[in-house]
């Protein structure tokens, strides 16, 4: 820190350095743990020393996507012959996979979760996304009387706990008819993010230079054009970062999907742990699912790393 | 604040007037943040004055105040607040430390800095309840890794009553510190280089830099991260939930989902989510403050 740089400060610094890794391990320990007894055989997954080398195999992913029940003696070796290389998989860890008349297949539930997660997470982003940037060129660019009571209000829909709206809500939904529905967790969903949405986006807008506008419109353009022409071009990269924050939060929703849904329209968050209760616990097809559904928040946020305390302080705190 | 457009100004005039597309733009958002969010709470205010039961058909009667004084006489919720309360005292404290901490060991020249600081902040971009889950694994008594490593035998983190509490916290401590590492992270990069070389001129000693300039400075955005993080802990649901199911871990917020999902108690469950809301308002309006104030600068 100081500009003088003896050879004392230089140990301590490589000490401090090394302390950072040190962190740094112990930090990424269980999510390399949660990933690692995904592509454990189940003899390995539960042992005492824990085991660290073992050779991977996909074989709990091929059961997190099928029904299984446990074999009572060998499989026959003809069967066996004929089998693809993911029921081998199974036949080999003392399972088979359920399949109906026709051979096809008999799914777990977890790709219909997955398939749930993913329409009702972008739907709802796109929804808060749109509206939520309307909404802040609106606040950014117009005087509106009480303003600062409006933006309030809308942050404080953010804050409410997810069990306080939810009572209300599965009341309401029960009757007209949306507990269990898409519709109904997007709905949830937007509303959540909406107000989120906006005190990001206006942050975004506000750095937008007004002068662009000013020029436009000397040109001939109407408002409305140089809203759409100037500003949500510029606005981009806010956009994105928005999209991706409302993503991951309606991706990784529990509360509202436990409460108002339970298989039609379930997602990928309740249906996880539920899975815990089902006879004996196969912790490898659980970390195969936990796994699965880690990978695209993982990703998102190396996408979102410059945006992420912007993000988290609603757009008040800029780098 | 930033400087408006003209309304009166001929090029403004075209098209839609100005007042038509603030209204067109932020109207919708009011309104559906209204339907859906004030509306069932409306909704709920009144039926916390009756002794209604979502899981029956019989009608509602109207009972007055009688849930609020059953509810602040009950000492079964008065113990879930104070639960609620250690929770938030531990995990939030916790990650005061361990975030402050950390922020304190980046904030210096690092290989792989920025690869560093993004690692070290995915355990918060991920959903409360499979971290809830996967720390059942790490947790688990006879073959967990925790256990493991500390020699701990047939430990039950998760079902001693006296541990379990803080067993969870120290889950939402790994997963949240990184939260208040980003923003003490932000506030110590934004510290003046000069400050400290005039305190080295001055000879000062470590700890008195660290306790008039370091500190100082910071605490405004460490204030943010505190006040955010113990209104997002006063909340919890997720994690405790999907952890354990005892009695010590109930927090109020589990309390809540108990009393209206499972024991069907609709219209109590509407007055209790009244206390909480009112609550959780309260923190909000200091945070949104300290927000502002953090903008301001």
């Amino acid at each position: 820190m100081a500009a003088v740089t003896s050879k004392g400060h230089k140990v301590w610094n490589r000490a401090l350095i090394g302390i950072v890794f040190a962190v740094l391990v112990i930090y990424l320990l269980p999510l390399y743990w949660i990933s690692s007894t995904a592509f454990k055989p189940r003899s390995l997954a539960t042992t005492v020393p824990p085991t660290v080398v073992f050779e991977p195999e996909l074989t709990s992913f091929v059961k997190l996507f099928t029904s299984r029940v446990q074999m009572r003696g060998e499989v026959e070796p003809e069967v066996y012959q004929k089998a693809p290389w993911y029921e081998k998989r199974v036949f080999d860890s003392g399972e088979r996979i359920i399949k109906d008349a026709n051979g096809k297949l008999e799914s777990s539930g977890y790709l219909s979760r997955f398939l749930n997660s993913i329409i009702i997470a972008v739907t709802s982003t796109f929804l808060a996304v749109a509206m939520g940037t309307l909404t802040a060129y609106g606040f950014s660019r117009f005087k509106l009387p009480g303003e600062q009571d409006w933006l309030f209000f809308i942050l404080s829909t953010r804050m409410l706990p997810p069990v306080v709206v939810a009572i209300p809500m599965f009341l309401m939904y029960r009757t007209v008819g949306l507990v269990d529905t898409h519709i109904g967790l997007i709905i949830l969903y937007t509303a959540f993010n909406l107000s989120f949405s906006v005190w990001l986006m206006k942050g975004f807008i506000d750095e937008i230079p007004i002068e662009y506008e000013e020029a436009a419109l000397v040109d001939g353009y109407t408002r409305m054009q140089a809203f759409f022409k100037i500003v949500l071009p510029q606005a981009a990269t806010g956009i994105a970062a928005t999209a991706v924050f409302c993503f991951i939060t309606a991706w990784n929703e529990y509360a509202f999907a436990l409460m108002m849904t339970n298989s039609k329209a379930q997602t990928a968050p309740p249906f996880i742990p539920s899975q815990l209760g089902s006879g004996v616990t196969d912790w490898t097809v659980i970390a195969a699912g936990t796994f699965l559904f880690l990978v695209p928040v993982a990703i998102f946020t190396f996408v979102l790393r410059k945006h992420l305390l912007r993000g988290v302080t609603f757009g008040a705190i800029r780098k | 604040m930033l400087a408006r457009l003209d309304p009166g100004s001929a090029s403004a005039r075209r098209g839609l007037s100005d007042i038509a597309i603030r209204n067109l733009f932020i109207i919708p958002t009011i309104v559906f943040l209204i339907v859906f969010n004030i509306f069932p709470l409306i909704y709920s205010l009144g039926y916390s004055f009756t002794d209604f039961r979502a899981s029956g058909s019989a009608p509602a009667n109207f009972i007055g105040l009688q849930n609020y004084r059953e509810l602040l006489a009950d000492e079964y919720i008065w113990n879930n607040f104070t639960i609620t309360a250690k929770y938030v005292l531990v995990s939030v404290g916790g990650q005061v430390l361990v975030g402050f901490g950390v922020a304190l060991l980046l904030n210096r020249k690092i290989p792989a800095k920025g690869l560093v600081t993004t690692l070290l902040l995915l355990p918060m971009m991920m959903s409360m309840a499979v971290v809830g889950l996967f720390w059942q694994l790490l947790y688990s008594p006879s073959w967990g890794i925790i256990n493991y490593v500390l020699g701990l035998e047939d430990f039950g983190w998760l079902s001693n009553a006296d541990v379990a509490l803080y067993a969870v916290a120290l889950t939402d401590i790994w997963m949240w510190s990184p939260f208040v590492m980003l923003l003490s992270l932000a506030g110590l990069s934004a510290i003046p280089q000069h400050l400290y070389e005039a305190a080295a001129i001055d000879r000062a000693t470590r700890w008195y830099t660290f306790t008039r300039i370091t500190l100082p400075l910071v605490t405004p955005l460490l204030l943010i991260a505190i006040i955010f993080r113990t209104m997002e802990a006063f909340k919890t649901f997720d994690l405790a939930f999907i952890m354990t199911s005892m009695e010590s871990t109930e927090l109020i917020a589990i309390r809540l989902y108990k009393m209206a999902f499972q024991e069907w108690q609709t219209g109590k469950s509407c007055a209790m989510a009244y206390v909480v809301l009112i609550m959780v308002l309260a923190i909000t309006n200091i945070y949104v403050k300290y927000l502002n104030q953090a903008k301001a600068r």
